[in-house]
């Protein structure tokens, strides 16, 4: 580790810190149905669609909206990546994508993973990179940021019905949030140097006089969404490893502060909405507790190196699968920004990682995500652990729990623990079956302990909705083809529905003023404990598998095993 | 939850469409517009062209130099045979993997041969995330000087300090890493080669 790697990691904390009020702010004013300027986009988009904006729904109602939008942008994702031979702008001629793939893909991308079991370059038109796979980085992320705000209005409400209007909180979200900011962070990127054009691929002869195909397409525009919506799916198969979708250091430092920024500012929002900002404080500080301790970890880890390489007389730390420009510190960092939310951008292989630095990425998939966490979604996943805090608090000194004026009762508790517990549920049932079945151990590339890790790392990354992989996994099967995108539906829904089932209960209650006996949800004591339970119940729950994956690898390698 | 079915049909339909519209044709294309105008080298991908206006590569994307008398790129996994700028790609061998420490033990004897001593920079022998990084550290470079200088009948000293002028250094000292980017520094010594010769 070096001096100037810790310096642009705290200069990366500290303006996440600075930059998480205005953009909790921004949320306020849509969550809070301010008018933006241009309302009448937003007008004309509610008559067309013929949306009462002023109509209140219930979380039922909430819910059904939200699941049949899904529903349909599936199929139509599934459509044009199935269709894509025949439709327009499609340079390089590729064909349909393969059924069950196409099938996946779409699952991916509604769920906001994007895991990617293609690669971008060689498989998919500009019109299904554009017209698909932009169009559900902006509404996914809109889509988490709807079940945010309705998740709010359950804390922040007393005696309401309602937790506001899907259709409203979702294309507000897009049009007054992801889209202008998006703009201006394309055209940043395209100065920085990342294509954006529909041409075709630039045919180069070498100095060497070798031919060169160089793919090129629309990149920077859907850069700008990927990262910003904690989306992640890669315009080339390298994501942002790729020097045309991640051009310098510079560039991707912006990618990753835009990754933490959004999800940073929704705490904000949330302790706004409340009545009480140091409540959204609390729970920002938690996270970037965990995080700092995340990156120490990944950082030292990489930047040790691996000894079975310096036994052959190579220096210093990892650098296989890692790029120049960014060094060592940076692709430490940005593996743990992008699985500490749901983004899933890679800058380096983490399937090359030091069994460790792979360990860290991993396990905060497996926590789910709640530290910054995926945009809406990282703050949801945290209420949760709130909700649990307070009832295990409660439980100590046998008080009925309360948080920010909510009694937390026996029904938020039930559906609370579904939350908690179907990802990973999800991810070692699904792990278990690939490990017991001929398709399943015929994925991993990997022999012994990191061939497990790959099974795992899969199964999380998918039930997190994140979509980074150990990439020597060959997903590209019908049995991981199917399992993933069940994983990721399970994942994605399964938190989402329960958590808008606890916000309609919440409306409904009172709000209770805060009591000589109600216990702090702000200050040093709340953050320690809610940091401590989060890695608690993570530890419990993933620790057997764990030391099964990346923790026996790691002594394998000390040993200098070769598999 | 029926009626509530039927009644987000609509709204699913149109929003979809509506997005679809905005976000995936018209965003999109209103980039391309402005960035084709306005900035039309890093729009098309900063291609590098030679005397004759044919394209030689990117200046963003590695290409492979085997030759004594250029500086050589990391080695590389994207595509059958490497550099395949259509086919990004990382090895992704794990840590314990014997295939891994076999080619890296590989590249390693290579070095030797050239002469390369002392413990070798760890970017030097081993593959790359996106099997493209245009770049290598400046001590990998550094060690490649003594065989282009000799393939090239240049002093080592001048060979060093064209190195040493390409570095890039990292924004604000602390955002990067000091790097040398491959393509560009050969171009700038085939300049050197024919200004020296012509003297």
């Amino acid at each position: 580790m070096t001096l100037t790697g810790w310096s642009m990691i705290l200069l990366f904390t500290v303006l996440i810190i600075a930059l998480a009020k205005p953009a909790g702010d921004w949320m306020y004013a849509l969550y809070s149905r301010k008018e933006m300027p241009l309302g009448f986009l937003e007008r004309g988009f509610y008559k067309l669609a013929g949306i009462d904006p002023t109509a209140e729904q219930s979380w039922v109602g909430y819910a059904v909206s939200l699941m049949v939008f899904n529903l349909g942008g599936i199929a139509l994702l599934f459509a044009i990546l199935k269709l894509q031979g025949m439709l327009p702008m499609n340079p390089q001629g590729f064909g349909g994508m393969e059924t069950l793939l196409a099938f996946n893909t779409a699952v991916s991308f509604v769920t906001n993973t994007n895991w990617q079991n293609y690669g971008g370059e060689s498989a998919l038109s500009n019109l299904s990179q554009m017209a698909g796979l932009t169009v559900q980085n902006f509404l996914s992320a809109a889509v988490g940021m709807a079940v945010a705000f309705a998740f709010i209005r359950g804390f922040a409400r007393k005696q309401a019905s309602g937790i506001g209007n899907f259709w409203v909180d979702v294309t507000r979200a897009t049009l007054y949030l992801l889209l202008p900011i998006s703009i201006v962070l394309a055209l940043a990127y395209v100065v920085m140097g990342v294509p954006q054009t529909f041409g075709p691929s630039v045919v180069a002869t070498t100095m060497e006089g070798a031919k060169q195909t160089i793919a090129v397409g629309p990149v920077a525009s859907q850069l700008a969404i990927k990262m910003l919506g904690t989306n992640g799916g890669g315009f080339f198969n390298a994501n942002s490893a790729h020097p045309f979708e991640n051009p310098t250091a510079l560039s991707n430092f912006l990618q990753m502060i835009t990754i933490f920024v959004l999800g940073a500012g929704l705490t904000l929002t949330f302790g706004k909405a409340v009545g009480n900002i140091r409540q959204g404080w609390a729970i920002l500080a938690a996270m970037m507790l965990l995080f700092l301790v995340g990156v120490a970890v990944a950082y030292g880890a990489e930047a040790a190196g691996n000894p079975i390489h310096h036994a052959l007389g190579v220096a210093g730390g990892n650098m296989e699968g890692k790029e120049v420009r960014f060094g060592i510190a940076a692709t430490a960092l940005f593996a743990v920004v992008t699985t500490a939310t749901s983004c899933g951008a890679v800058i380096g292989m983490h399937d090359s990682f030091t069994a460790i630095g792979g360990l860290v990425p991993m396990f905060n998939m497996q926590l789910g995500e709640l530290v910054i966490g995926g945009v809406g979604s990282g703050l949801y996943a945290v209420l949760i652990y709130c909700i649990l805090a307070v009832f295990i608090a409660g439980l100590m000194v046998g008080r009925t729990p309360e948080y920010v004026g909510k009694k937390i009762e026996g029904r938020e508790m039930k559906l609370a623990v579904i939350a908690i517990a179907v990802p990973p549920l999800a991810i070692l049932g699904l792990t278990a079956v690939a490990c017991v079945t001929g398709a399943g151990l015929a994925g991993p590339a990997a022999k012994g302990a990191h061939g497990f890790s790959e099974i795992l790392y899969a199964f999380s990354s998918a039930a997190a909705n994140n979509g980074s992989a150990f990439g020597g996994l060959s997903g590209n099967t019908p049995f991981y083809n199917l399992l993933l995108a069940l994983d990721m539906f399970v994942g994605r829904f399964g938190v989402i529905l329960p958590v808008l089932a606890i916000a309609g209960g919440l409306a409904a209650k009172r709000r209770v003023p805060e009591g000589p006996g109600s216990f702090p949800t702000t200050g040093l004591l709340w953050i320690g404990l809610l940091a401590a339970i989060i890695v608690i119940v993570g530890g419990l729950t993933f620790l057997p598998a764990l030391a099964l994956g990346p923790i026996a690898d790691q002594a394998q390698v000390a040993a200098g095993t070769l598999l | 939850m029926f009626t509530e079915t039927l009644r987000a049909l609509r709204p699913t339909a149109v929003l979809l469409l509506l997005v679809t519209l905005v976000t995936g044709l018209l965003y999109p294309a209103a980039i391309a517009g402005i960035a084709q105008v306005v900035l039309p080298v890093q729009a098309n991908g900063s291609i590098l062209s030679d005397a004759h206006g044919n394209p030689i590569g990117s200046a963003l994307i590695a290409q492979n130099f085997t030759g004594p008398r250029y500086l050589h790129p990391r080695p590389s996994a994207a595509g059958k045979d490497g550099y395949d700028a259509s086919s990004s790609s990382a090895t992704n061998l794990a840590p314990g993997s014997k295939d891994l420490r076999d080619a890296i033990a590989k590249r390693v004897t290579t070095a030797r041969a050239e002469g390369m001593t002392g413990d070798l920079p760890a970017d030097l022998v081993t593959t790359s995330a996106s099997g493209l990084d245009p770049d290598l550290s400046p001590e990998a470079a550094f060690l490649q000087a003594p065989r282009i200088a000799k393939a090239r009948g240049l002093d080592v000293a001048k060979v060093k300090s064209l190195i040493a002028e390409q570095t890039e250094q990292p924004v604000l000292g602390i955002i990067g890493e000091p790097h040398v980017n491959v393509l560009l520094f050969n171009r700038q010594l085939d300049m050197l080669s024919a200004t020296t010769s012509g003297k």
